[in-house]
């Protein structure tokens, strides 16, 4: 793994790619937090997690990047855009999308990353893995799945399923015996 | 591919959502920015998978989990959010302190400070004390 590392300065073309999708995933995450329209900022999150579904592709893992492709673009941000509609967010342009500590926040993301570039760059500055196609494939991923991770994934299964029931007992209106307020049902 | 390029994207996102989570006021864009952040350690899994050619695929089957722990997280987030907006009429971060402890003995309406919204706020908190 450590063995002849390529140098820095000529670059493949997977490595080129890969930056260049890692920089349109940063930079669109950069629009996604500091954009002042909500709906925007749902649309950029569909950039950054394309551009990270392209990542993975880069990096063999297929089966990932068309998970991340169905599930993230698919239906989480679907989910935001929903939450955005229904809590009657204002479409156009608003100011106060950011609290108060913009600059204290700023600063904490700073340091994190310079702390966290800082370490990972020496940790690993000899690390090299070359890439082989076919790694990350359905067939393989499935069968580590089945085989090894059946409990885990059947354990997740039961996850989803709390969630879905967690997210409609909270979301109706109508489910008598809440906490014991005079009101019944507010609006 | 060297390791650090996947593993620097990775930083860079996951501090842009920290950025994002301690920056922003709507509840809405927090999940996003969390959302995020998950998608940082996802990266990271997937490159030292690579990295590490595990015969189990231990990173990409737990990269999967995540997503699929993400995917559940922003159903019920977002159901906690709708009802929020449902009892206070507000999503704002800023403007939801029932929980937190009051300043002072003598300071009866908790969020004072701040008075933009103050009347449903308020009137709304208050209505929530009372029935604890």
């Amino acid at each position: 793994m450590t063995e002849a590392v390529p140098s820095y300065l000529s670059p493949t073309g997977q490595e080129v790619v890969f930056l260049l999708l890692g920089a349109v995933a940063v930079g669109s995450a950069l629009l996604v937090v500091t954009t002042r329209q909500l709906v925007h900022a749902a649309l950029w999150l569909v950039v950054c997690f394309g551009a990270l579904a392209g990542c993975y592709l880069v990096l063999t893992a297929e089966f990932v990047a068309w998970v991340q492709v169905l599930i993230y673009v698919g239906a989480v941000v679907v989910l935001l855009l929903f939450g955005i509609m229904l809590t009657r967010a204002p479409i156009g342009r608003s100011a106060d999308l950011d609290s108060g500590n913009r600059l204290v926040a700023a600063l904490v993301a700073v340091a994190t990353a310079a702390v966290l570039v800082t370490v990972v760059v020496d940790g690993f500055r000899t690390a090299y893995a070359p890439l082989k196609p076919g790694a990350g494939a359905a067939r393989e991923l499935g069968a580590s799945v089945f085989a090894t991770w059946v409990l885990p994934f059947e354990a997740l299964s039961v996850l989803l399923l709390a969630a879905l029931i967690g997210a409609i007992v909270l979301s109706r209106t109508d489910i008598p015996g809440g906490p014991p307020t005079d009101e019944s049902g507010g609006d | 591919m060297h390791i650090v390029y996947p593993v620097v994207v990775s930083v860079l996102l996951f501090s842009v959502g920290v950025y994002g989570v301690l920056a922003r006021r709507n509840t809405i864009l927090v999940l996003m920015s969390v959302e995020l952040m998950l998608n940082a350690v996802n990266l990271n899994l997937v490159a030292f998978d690579v990295w590490l050619r595990d015969r189990l695929h231990s990173g990409q089957v737990l990269t999967l989990f995540v997503i699929v722990i993400a995917a559940a997280e922003v159903g019920l987030g977002l159901a906690i959010v709708l009802a929020l907006f449902r009892n206070r009429r507000t999503v704002d971060i800023d403007h939801l302190r029932a929980l937190a402890e009051p300043d002072g003995p003598a300071q009866p309406p908790p969020p004072s400070a701040d008075g933009a919204p103050g009347a449903s706020g308020a009137a709304s908190t208050e209505r929530g004390e009372g029935a604890l």
